[in-house]
């Protein structure tokens, strides 16, 4: 068998162990899962009645604010989500099996592609609790089987980002403890842009930083594809984000990876 | 044959220094294939370290090495299909169960389906592990761990194992069960590096053994080689009163003697001759001795005279 192939094998290897291991400690996928519900709950029934008449619309109010925020807090699934895969890949390199793995003549990467594809599998579970979540408390999206194929794309691709930018976190991490900090701003980043409120309604400087940061256009070509709003530029430059956050993951997670073994 | 192909590890010079801490300063090592080597040391030594180097973990500063003919720097992964390692810190996956652990190493070693079955299912019962295999290795004892660690080091049927400490914290039975497996591994013609604080595991193991002390191997040898590069062999005489006692002692001339406990200590080389002509003037003298007891050094006078520190309370010799 070729290198590519052992590679391909070695991946599908640890994606096994990892969905296991996943599967044997659910307490952490329920509360990633949790968090964002909360979010939602939380924002549609207590703020909801409020910022749905600021936002203004056909109906206004609450109904008009779930199919505002949605899109946010789908965003916010992701972040929450890949705080999971810090963690467990923190946790995984304090663990001597790791070490293991770095005395076998095995793919290397597969250690960390085991990771990315459990939580690209969990990630996807997340959106797909969340959507019906939504569903439930009467979001009412307009997007046809078409629309929702991209969206599906456009979320594995965003969530492929984040989820090699957490495995770097979590090699950089020292410790499990703290390794459940970083991703912390990931989390708070969807206020900072368009996800709760539309940005003109920011003061300047504020408003500025929420046009430009990544999450604004990621936020604006799922809201496009769930609700048909105008798209414009945004799924171009959530492309370009994209990429780059998933390449520069990529290559600060590979460096980590093969610096020496620090235990 | 040249050295290097009946050598299953050969080192040169090998350094590591962790910051301004020199760990290794300069190690040789020559294992023949199908030996078991022993590298003897307190903890801080280096052996782990040694260890590390040598399974690719980590990077030496300075020296070269070769393990199973490869070189350890040129071709780390030809060395890895070659070696199997058991930490002293158990490398099991906890939330998998003993049976998962095992087939995880088949499916890393591209056994194939069937043949990875037969060996995972080969290990279990040879690892006395049948029982436990479809328990989570959270729910394993101390001795369970370490040979489920030792069955997953093997799935791949290594030439070179490296066993770091494999019986550290372990309880007696235990560790003998550990050694019972450890002689089975030399029966099957595999070359052993392991490394100990125990000495009585050395000498129990090894066909050579080095002692390394600050980075630095201070002695090599067979354990007898060893023992017999120190004295301090001596036959201890216990008498009955204190009469025959002075009396012994003016006939041996002036050995030391023990506290207040009637009892005089010889030196000794150990040999029967020597034995038997100080009975004989003991004898002629009519000197009543109550007991005799010969002493030869062990493989703790031998580590103690060697690292030159008996304060050193690091080093366990249980």
């Amino acid at each position: 068998m070729s290198t590519v192939s052992y590679a391909l094998t070695d991946s599908a290897t640890m994606l096994r162990r990892n969905l296991k291991r996943m599967v044997r400690y659910p307490s952490m996928t329920v509360t990633l899962i949790g968090m964002p519900i909360v979010f939602l709950l939380l924002f549609v029934y207590v703020f909801g009645g409020t910022l749905g008449a600021g936002i203004g619309g056909p109906s206004g109010g609450r109904a008009e604010y779930v199919n505002y925020v949605t899109p946010a807090i789908i965003l916010m699934t992701i972040a929450a989500a890949v705080q999971g895969t810090t963690i467990s890949v923190a946790m995984d390199m304090t663990e001597g099996i790791v070490d293991r793995f770095r005395t076998m003549a095995i793919a290397r990467v597969s250690v960390l592609t085991g990771h990315v594809l459990s939580s690209l599998v969990q990630t996807m579970l997340s959106i797909a609790v969340i959507i019906g979540v939504a569903l439930l408390i009467g979001f009412r999206p307009s997007a046809g089987p078409g629309d929702w194929l991209a969206l599906t794309g456009v979320l594995v691709m965003m969530a492929f980002a984040f989820i090699w930018l957490s495995v770097a976190f979590g090699l950089a991490s020292k410790t499990v403890e703290s390794s459940s900090n970083v991703g912390m701003p990931l989390v708070l980043l969807p206020f900072l842009g368009s996800g709760f409120v539309p940005t003109d309604s920011m003061p300047t400087a504020l408003r500025w930083f929420a046009e430009y940061q990544p999450f604004t256009p990621l936020i604006e070509t799922i809201r496009g594809l769930l609700m048909g709003t105008p798209i414009g530029n945004s799924a171009v430059i959530a492309i370009g984000w994209c990429v780059v956050i998933t390449l520069g993951g990529y290559l600060w997670a590979k460096k980590l990876f093969n610096r020496e073994s620090t235990r | 044959m040249t050295l290097s192909s009946q050598s299953a590890i050969t080192a040169t010079g090998l350094r590591r220094s962790f910051g301004d801490h020199v760990v290794l300063d300069g190690i040789d090592l020559n294992v023949p294939r199908g030996t078991v080597f022993s590298l003897l040391g307190a903890n801080g030594a280096g052996k782990t370290t040694t260890v590390k180097i040598l399974s690719t973990l980590i990077r030496a500063d300075g020296g070269s090495a070769r393990i199973a003919g490869h070189d350890l720097a040129a071709e780390p992964d030809a060395v890895r299909a070659a070696i199997g390692v058991t930490g002293q810190f158990s490398a099991v996956d906890n939330l998998l169960t003993g049976q998962e652990n095992l087939t995880l190493m088949a499916d890393l070693h591209h056994l194939g389906r069937a043949a990875g079955r037969r060996r995972v299912a080969e290990l279990l019962d040879q690892f006395d592990l049948v029982d436990a295999a479809k328990k989570p290795a959270t729910t394993y004892s101390g001795g369970m761990r370490r040979r489920l660690d030792l069955a997953m080091t093997l799935v791949g049927t290594p030439q070179v194992i490296f066993l770091d400490e494999p019986t550290t914290g372990l309880d007696p039975r235990s560790r003998r069960g550990m050694w019972r497996i450890v002689r089975e591994l030399i029966a099957g013609g595999v070359t052993i590096f392991l490394t100990t604080q125990y000495l009585e595991e050395a000498d129990e193991l090894a066909d050579r053994i080095a002692v390394l002390d600050h980075g630095k191997i201070v002695a090599e040898g067979t354990a007898d080689e060893l023992k017999r590069r120190i004295p301090g062999g001596h036959i201890e005489l216990r008498f009955a009163g204190l009469r025959d006692l002075e009396s012994a002692a003016r006939v041996v001339g002036q050995p030391s003697r023990d506290g207040d406990a009637l009892a005089l200590r010889v030196p000794h080389d150990g040999s029967l001759r020597a034995l038997k002509a100080l009975l004989d003037r003991l004898d002629e003298n009519a000197v009543e001795v109550d007991s005799l007891s010969v002493h030869t050094p062990d493989l703790d006078d031998v580590f103690l005279a060697l690292t030159g520190n008996p304060k050193n309370e690091k080093v366990a010799t249980r």
